[in-house]
């Protein structure tokens, strides 16, 4: 946990800035007038209620979703009028973590993660082999993974070898969507620290979707809510905790959120302790 | 844009010191390769190693990497390699994203003919089983049809009836448009060739019998392996990778009963069907050739038609499609069934799938011919 700082301050760069966005399929509008802005260095959490369309903002702001007004800057680029060299370069600038993973299913895990660099990148064979597993390493694989296919992977170890190919290029920033769901706590609480440690090391900003609250409290330095087809509150979490928005307060103080609030952040254990008794009840 | 990585050496009393200094980025590319190959090269040999970072402007994990492995390798071939005004971060990063000496592989690769020898004799012999999987398959859905026979209500007539719809209905177009041509071309032929020996007229017989008895149950038995066995496969196949199979039958639902039987069903109702409206195409496309290449007005061309076939000619052609129908679909409910989890292996199912339903329509038809010449029908 960092020492949570008051706002920003606004003169840090902004990496990701959106500004006005609507977005709706048919006359459905998911996002209206949304405004957010993403600061290099930082990691943003993202929460929201399931179906207020946190993976459309994502795949929006990767351009894979058409927006019916707004604009969306990344690294200083309006995404709608790149050219085709300034799409490659940011192409090269952002690693994605899919949901599903969205490994190609018919390359082996070190083809997967040489895929990027083999593209982008004129690199030899054998710099592309030790790259891989040296990637495969970090994301706390053991080098036998290399030659499986995907299909031949499970659940957690799809989400590694995903988050390893999205590291591939060194990218500046990183899209994680809900990255620790489907991990037991012990692999959550694994990956929580990688990306600690890429965003210290690199200065990697990281856009993460997540609904894993000790995820939100361990690595996030600020977090923004989707709600009411806009960004109700963004800031560190314990100016969220403060917060008086219904939904916040439910989702912060509720059943599973006050346990955590009550056992202290930085003590999981006792947040199992107190755990067990309320499962008992149920 | 940036930096690229280098490499100073610099000989002191203790030792080598290499100073890094640009930007040990991944995007470098052969850049960052070739610095750090010199990182290698240009200290070999030396018994005492510091790596400077103290010029280095970025590193990612990619540039860690590299400076890892020169530490690695040097240290193996004896050296003592010690890192010099490291920032904490990177201290850090050359931890985590340090290098690791691969284990040798210890699995040689087949040489390239041995292995296309070896996968042709797997093809051979796995021929042989995939026969007998189509027999087993036949079975199992033969012994599920007698199950399901006194029981109306367990049919799934609503796919049934959706699927005849896909197959059947809207198969018509295409298949009167093959048939069409397929019959105007045969009697343009028999008209051309057989006006040599004086016997235009006889095109008519021609494209009559051939026509009815084999072409046209033929090219919609070959056009439905394409569009419908294709289909089936796909659909059964990508239910298998997205593990949909697996629910039905934890759900206690045999996905026989509740995915093919519908199918197979719809598929031996549709081609007879549709067997009969190529027949028409056919005697369509050939009245329209004959007509317009041979001068037969379409009544005589109707009455010399009528002398050359009879009910067994068009009967023959008909009852081969059920037939066509089942093998189609048993092949193509066996290769869906096949698809394990890659987007590849469906690719490869599917084309499976109709290349074998085509040959083995084929194959069918000459049989039901050798069978109906020894039964003189």
């Amino acid at each position: 946990m960092n020492d949570a700082p008051s706002p920003p301050p606004p003169e840090r760069e902004v990496i990701i800035r959106v500004r006005g966005l609507k977005v709706g399929f048919g006359d459905h509008l998911v996002m209206d007038g949304l405004d957010l802005d993403l600061y290099r260095g930082e990691v943003l959490g993202f929460v929201g209620a399931s179906g207020a369309g946190k993976s459309v903002l994502t795949r929006t702001i990767l351009g894979l979703l058409h927006k019916q007004a707004g604009t969306i800057e990344v690294f200083g680029y309006d995404i709608d009028k790149l050219t085709p060299r300034e799409h490659l370069e940011v192409g090269e600038r952002w690693g994605v973590l899919f949901q599903e993973g969205a490994l190609f299913s018919s390359l082996t895990v070190r083809q997967n993660i040489q895929a990027p660099m083999r593209e982008h990148l004129g690199l030899s064979q054998s710099t592309l082999d030790g790259l891989a597993l040296q990637k495969l390493a970090l994301v706390g694989l053991p080098p036998e993974t290399a030659d499986k296919l995907p299909s031949e992977l499970s659940g957690g170890m799809t989400k590694r070898v995903s988050l390893a190919r999205a590291l591939a290029l060194d990218p500046e920033i990183v899209f994680l969507d809900e990255p620790t769901s489907g991990l037991d706590p012990i692999s959550a609480g694994d990956f929580d620290d990688l990306i600690g440690t890429l965003q210290k090391t690199l200065g990697l900003t990281v856009f993460m979707v997540t609904h894993d609250l000790d995820s939100l409290f361990a690595i996030c330095d600020r977090v923004a809510v989707l709600g009411q087809k806009k960004v109700i509150a963004a800031g560190p979490i314990s100016e969220l905790l403060l917060s008086d928005d219904p939904w916040l307060k439910s989702y912060f103080h509720g059943k599973r959120g006050v346990i955590r609030l009550s056992a202290g952040a930085d003590r999981p254990d006792a947040v199992v302790a107190e755990d067990r008794p309320q499962n008992a009840r149920r | 844009m940036s930096t690229t990585p280098s490499v100073t050496r610099e000989d002191g009393p203790d030792g080598v010191a290499l100073s890094l200094a640009g930007e040990w980025i991944v995007a470098a590319g052969r850049h960052l390769e070739s610095a750090g190959a010199s990182l290698l090269s240009s200290a070999l040999g030396a018994k005492r190693v510091i790596l400077d970072l103290a010029a280095l402007q970025r590193m990612d994990t990619a540039g860690a990497w590299f400076i890892d492995r020169a530490r690695d390798e040097l240290a193996n071939a004896g050296a003592t390699v010690s890192y010099r005004g490291e920032r904490p971060e990177y201290d850090l990063l050359l931890k985590e994203a340090g290098y690791h000496a691969p284990e040798k592989s210890t699995r040689v690769p087949p040489a390239h003919s041995i292995a296309l020898l070896s996968a042709v004799g797997e093809t051979v012999h796995g021929a042989g089983a995939d026969f007998l999987d189509i027999v087993d398959y036949l079975g199992e859905v033969v012994t599920m049809l007698l199950r399901l026979a006194p029981h109306p209500w367990r049919w799934r007539w609503t796919p049934m009836v959706y699927h005849l719809e896909m197959y059947g209905l809207r198969s018509v177009p295409i298949i009167l448009l093959i048939n069409f041509l397929v019959g105007a071309i045969v009697t343009q032929q028999g008209i051309f060739q057989l006006a040599k020996f004086g016997a235009a007229d006889y095109a008519v017989s021609l494209v009559g019998v051939l026509g009815l008895r084999e072409l046209g149950v033929l090219m919609t038995s070959i056009m439905i392996a394409g569009r419908t066995g294709s289909a089936i496969t796909a659909e059964i196949g990508s239910m298998k990778m997205r593990e949909e199979i697996d629910a039905l039958k934890v759900m206690a639902l045999d996905p026989l009963e509740v995915l093919i039987i519908p199918r197979l069903v719809a598929l031996v109702i549709a081609l007879p069907l549709l067997t009969f409206l190529a027949d028409l195409a056919q005697m369509g496309g050939g009245l329209l050739v004959s007509w317009v290449y041979a001068g037969l007005t379409p009544a005589v061309f109707v009455a010399r038609l009528q002398n050359a076939i009879w009910v067994q000619t068009f009967v023959v052609g008909l009852i081969k499609a059920p037939f066509m129908a089942v093998v189609i679909g048993l092949i193509a409910a066996t290769e869906g069934m096949e698809v394990r989890g890659s987007a590849e292996s469906l690719g490869r199912c599917v084309t499976s799938s109709v290349v074998k339903s085509i040959f083995m329509v084929i194959v069918l038809d000459g049989l039901f011919a050798m069978f109906f010449a020894a039964v003189n029908y």
